[in-house]
């Protein structure tokens, strides 16, 4: 992927399980809420060498509670 | 005899189908997943309910919130009377509840298993595997390994996380085991929730009257939940038996399904003896291939829903198969290899959907940590009796063998 295309990482707190896959595969993106386990962006615009471990956190995400945008 | 201008309706076929290699699921899936990736099939009951067998409908069936995990609603597929008596029966199981209370309650425990929370749990699970290697050096080859290590080491992790003394499991384990058991008398899988169940209201209650310091998970359900009036003592009562019950069988289950695989595949072990950083990707592999929870996941249409080009009709049943699933070449190629190099990682072992296992993090280290233990103390293990004299678990709802003999 090209240094210009700019990935965006967006996550529906209301729908996630909790299940810490995204955490999992991309720590440096994703972490959890010690009270609950949520989704917490760590980076909502991470560099683009990133974009496969997101992807991967997108597709296993067991609720779909996350995607990524391209720009 | 049937008049020519009636269609003959065949009767479903009989489910649970035969394994025929027992580390493979019954040779039929791969047959409806190609002919008829949702198909009829009947129960014990002489109910029917549908199979899903593809991994896109089985994601798609434990995703969509149309699809109810309540075993009150009527349609919902049961596998065995004995399942049928215990899943009726019970109260304040949030695991077979639907979104929202199914959320308000997961949300009470969701902070104790996140991948952080349960990677400082890593040194005691080290020690534990140490300990539990150690009994069996001392005591010498043949050793079952499923006695000797996979049974206890899992019932030693949940007892020290939930504060459970250990002295107790063996009830733990025999309760663990009725209910899962498919062949059980359905009053005896009942009695062996109610007596987990009595056993830890008086534990629970104990706790709420003098919870410590919230070091472990009930003492930190009662501080946090119970005791400030958030959370209803029965509920979690319900809550610790699922987590307890799910300590004692389902990772003991899959250590030694996992270590079968590696034996069968020598190649491999040598692989993973000589480099454990192969170990991660080769227990997504372990989880994939040998999906223990073989009869899970049961569903009942609450509205009429099309998977797969088929319409579920309200109030129809649905077992959207694990294992089938994680048998799917469109997901897996050469589904039926095991290949620890294989990226697995999307397997569906935990399930999919807001049901998916909550402990799947402890899961996961407890296997990591385990078969790296074994693999670096015993890397000479090997089967103790020929292949063909293993024994399995055919009528339980978690598929493995019941026992392991191994020498080193």
């Amino acid at each position: 992927m090209s240094d210009d295309v700019k990935i965006r990482v967006l996550v529906n707190r209301d729908v996630c399980v909790s299940a810490g896959q995204c955490t999992r595969v991309a720590p440096e993106v994703f972490d959890q809420d010690d009270e609950d386990g949520l989704v917490v962006v760590r980076q909502e615009y991470p560099g683009s060498e990133l974009a496969t471990r997101v992807e991967e956190a997108v597709r296993l995400c067991p609720a779909r509670a996350i995607a990524m945008e391209r720009s | 005899m049937t008049s020519s201008d009636q269609p003959v309706v065949p009767v479903p076929p009989a489910y649970p189908m035969k394994r025929v290699c027992p580390v493979d699921p019954p040779p039929e899936y791969a047959r409806f997943r190609d002919e008829q990736p949702l198909v009829r099939i009947r129960l014990w009951d002489g109910s029917e309910a549908w199979l899903a067998t593809r991994y896109q409908d089985v994601r798609q069936i434990l995703f969509d919130p149309r699809f109810s995990i309540m075993p009150s609603r009527p349609g919902f597929p049961f596998v065995s009377a004995s399942r049928a008596s215990m899943l009726k029966g019970e109260k304040h199981n949030f695991a077979f509840m639907d979104p929202p209370e199914h959320t308000g309650l997961r949300r009470k425990l969701t902070g104790m298993f996140t991948v952080k929370k349960v990677a400082e749990m890593g040194p005691a699970i080290e020690r534990i595997v140490k300990d539990l290697i150690d009994a069996m050096e001392a005591s010498g080859p043949p050793t079952d390994l499923v006695a000797a290590f996979a049974l206890p080491l899992p019932s030693l992790v949940i007892a020290d996380l939930l504060g459970v003394p250990y002295e107790d499991h063996s009830v733990f384990q025999e309760c663990a085991r009725q209910r899962v058991d498919l062949t059980v008398a359905p009053e005896v899988s009942l009695a062996a929730g109610d007596r987990i169940f009595d056993y830890l209201d008086g534990l629970l209650r104990r706790i709420e009257a003098d919870p410590g310091d919230g070091s472990t998970l009930l003492s930190r359900l009662a501080i946090e939940h119970i005791l400030p009036g958030h959370l209803a003592h029965e509920d979690a009562v319900g809550m610790a038996r699922v987590l307890l019950l799910a300590g004692h069988d389902t990772t003991a289950t899959q250590i030694g399904a996992g270590m079968l695989a590696l034996l069968q595949n020598p190649r491999q072990l040598q692989e993973l003896i000589a480099d454990d950083a192969l170990i991660p990707g080769a227990v997504e592999e372990m989880l994939r291939y040998a999906t223990i929870a073989h009869h899970n996941a049961p569903r009942v249409a609450t509205e009429d829903v099309e998977i797969g080009g088929q319409t579920i009709r309200a109030g129809e049943g649905v077992l959207a198969s694990l294992p089938a699933a994680n048998r799917d070449p469109a997901a897996f190629p050469d589904p039926d290899r095991f290949d620890v190099h294989r990226r697995a990682q999307h397997h569906v072992a935990f399930a999919f959907g807001p049901h998916q296992c909550l402990g799947q993090a402890l899961a996961r280290l407890e296997l990591q940590i385990a078969f790296r233990g074994l693999l670096k103390r015993l890397p000479s293990l090997r089967l103790a009796v020929p292949e063909d004299q293993l024994r399995f678990k055919h009528e339980s709802m978690t598929f493995g063998v019941l026992a392991l003999p191994v020498e080193w």
